[in-house]
C-alpha cells in the first residue's frame, strides 16, 4: 500500500462501534438498501417462478414455486458487502439452502452458473455455493423480497460480493469450469471475496 | 444482456496518484474535476473510475465516479461530481481539492454500461445521471458527429443543468421543479410524449439516474417496444 495521505482529508462516516470490523477493506456502511441493476427490473410473478438445477448433475430437478415452498426454510441472518463500496450489516433474508436444491441433482462439475430472468449470469465454484454458504431466498427481514431486489426470489450468497448473489434467480447450471458470467465478462472478478478486495479483473 | 460480445480490454492499473489541473463548478452542488494521470488508459464511454481517500490515521474511504470526458482526451480524465450532503468522499472534493492538489485513483472500470459506436441511440439521464451520457455525447462529436444520439435530460431547476453550455439541439430537457424564467421548453416529469419525441424508439438506450428516475424511464421505453435486452441502466441513490 502507498503511503499517500489526501491532504485535509478526515473519516466524516462512522459504522456502528460494534459492527465496525465487520466492514471489509474499501468498504462503507450503508443503513438503507441500494438499488443496481444493470438494465430493466423483470417482472416475474410467484406463479410464473421456477427453480431449476441443470447442466452436469445426475438428476436434472425443477420446482415450482409451491413446491419450493414445500422445502426446509432458513433464516439467514448476514452481512451484504456490495462491490460499489457499500456494505449493510445484520440483515436477515428467508429461503433454502443450496445443499438442499443440490443433494438429490448429484452434481458432477465443480463450478456453476446461476442464471435468471431477464437473463442475468453469475458463476460460482460449487464449494461457495454449498456447506451452508448459500441460498435461494423469497423473504428480506420478514417481508416478501421485493422486486427491486430480485423478487420472487434471488440466490444469496453473502460472503461474496452481492454481484454473486442473482436476482431473479432461475437455475444453477452445474459446470466441469469456470466460465465467467455477466459482470465477470464486464472487468469484475472471477470470485469476489470481499475480505480479499477481489473487486476486478486481476484483483 | 448475455449476448452482448465482451470487447477485449486491458485490465485496468494499479492505484495512481493524480494531479488536479482544473477544477469547474457546473451547478451549485456539482463540479468537475480535470485529473491529470501518470498511466493514463484510454477508456470506453460509459467507465468509471475508483477514487481513494487516506487521512493520516489511515483510515481509508474509496468511491466510484463516472468519466466524463471523452477519451480522445489523453493523460487525463473528467469526474464530475454531485455533493451528498451525509457523503464522505463528494464533500471532501467539493470543499477541499483545488487545482494542484493529488488524489489517489484507480481505473477505468466496467465495461457494460459503455457506448461502443452503437447508432442510433437514446440516452436519459436524472440530474447527475448525466454524467457518464455526456462522456458518450461529447466523444461521439469529436468522432461521429453523424451518428443519431440523442440526449433526454430531466433536472429540477434552471440552475441544475449541469454542462448547460454544451448542450446542443441532440438534447430535450425537462424541468421537474423551477424552469429558467422564459422557458417555453418541456415541463415536468419524463413521460412518453418526451420520449417519443426524441425519435429513437427502437434504437439502444442508456439510462441513468436514480433508482426510481431510471424505473420510471425505463418502464416508458419499454412500452415503446424496445427490446429489454437493449435497454442498459446505471443506477445510484439515495438509497430505499
Amino acid at each position: 500500500m502507498s503511503d499517500f495521505i489526501s491532504r485535509g482529508f478526515a473519516r466524516r462516516r462512522r459504522a456502528p462501534d460494534d459492527a465496525s470490523d465487520r466492514l471489509p477493506p474499501g468498504q462503507y456502511y450503508e443503513p438503507g438498501f441500494p438499488v443496481l441493476t444493470a438494465g430493466p427490473t423483470p417482472h416475474v410473478a410467484p406463479e410464473d417462478w421456477g427453480m431449476r438445477v441443470d447442466g452436469m448433475v445426475r438428476n436434472e430437478l425443477e420446482w415450482t414455486w409451491d413446491e419450493f415452498h414445500a422445502l426446509p426454510f432458513e433464516e439467514v441472518p448476514c452481512d451484504i458487502h456490495c462491490v460499489t463500496k457499500w456494505s449493510k450489516l445484520g440483515t436477515s433474508f428467508r429461503g433454502v439452502s443450496v445443499d438442499v436444491l443440490l443433494a438429490d441433482a448429484d452434481p458432477q462439475g465443480g463450478y456453476a452458473t446461476a442464471y435468471s430472468y431477464g437473463g442475468y449470469t453469475t458463476n460460482l465454484p460449487l464449494p461457495d455455493l454449498t456447506g451452508g454458504k448459500a441460498w435461494v431466498v423469497t423473504e428480506h427481514e420478514g417481508n416478501p423480497l421485493p422486486r427491486e431486489h430480485g423478487g420472487p426470489a434471488r440466490l444469496l450468497v453473502p460472503h461474496l460480493y452481492f454481484w454473486k448473489s442473482a436476482k431473479w434467480v432461475a437455475g444453477l447450471r452445474v459446470m466441469d469450469h469456470d466460465e465467467p458470467g455477466f459482470w465477470e465478462q464486464n472487468g469484475y472478478h472471477m470470485r469476489g471475496d470481499p475480505w480479499k478486495e477481489e473487486r476486478y479483473w486481476n484483483d | 444482456m448475455e449476448r452482448l460480445t465482451p470487447v477485449e480490454q486491458k485490465a485496468p492499473g494499479a492505484w495512481q496518484i493524480g494531479t488536479v489541473t482544473r477544477v469547474k463548478q457546473e451547478t451549485p452542488r456539482v463540479k468537475s474535476f480535470r485529473i491529470e494521470l501518470p498511466m493514463w488508459m484510454e477508456h470506453l464511454p460509459g467507465q468509471h473510475y475508483d477514487v481513494r481517500l487516506t487521512a493520516p490515521d489511515g483510515y481509508q474511504a474509496q468511491r466510484s465516479y463516472s468519466i466524463a470526458s471523452s477519451p480522445l482526451d489523453e493523460r487525463e480524465v473528467e469526474l464530475t461530481i454531485d455533493r451528498l450532503e451525509d457523503g464522505e468522499v463528494s464533500p471532501y472534493f467539493h470543499d477541499v481539492v483545488v487545482e494542484g492538489d493529488q488524489v489517489e485513483l484507480r481505473g477505468p472500470f466496467a465495461s457494460y454500461f459503455v457506448w461502443r459506436g452503437e447508432s442510433p441511440v437514446l440516452l436519459i439521464g436524472g440530474g447527475s445521471g448525466v454524467v457518464p451520457l455526456m462522456c458518450m455525447l461529447r466523444h461521439r462529436r469529436r468522432t461521429m458527429p453523424e451518428l443519431a444520439m440523442a440526449l433526454v435530460y430531466s433536472v429540477r431547476s434552471g440552475e441544475d443543468v449541469i454542462f448547460a453550455d454544451e448542450l446542443g439541439e441532440e438534447t430535450i430537457l425537462t424541468f421537474t421543479r423551477e424552469p429558467p424564467a422564459g422557458w417555453n421548453g418541456h415541463t415536468g416529469r419524463i413521460d412518453s410524449e418526451l420520449i417519443g419525441s426524441a425519435g429513437l424508439s427502437d434504437a439502444g438506450v442508456f439510462v441513468c439516474g436514480t433508482n426510481g428516475f431510471v424505473e420510471s424511464a425505463v418502464e416508458l421505453v419499454l412500452a415503446e417496444g424496445v427490446n429489454p435486452r437493449q435497454v442498459r441502466t446505471e443506477r445510484f441513490g439515495p438509497s430505499s
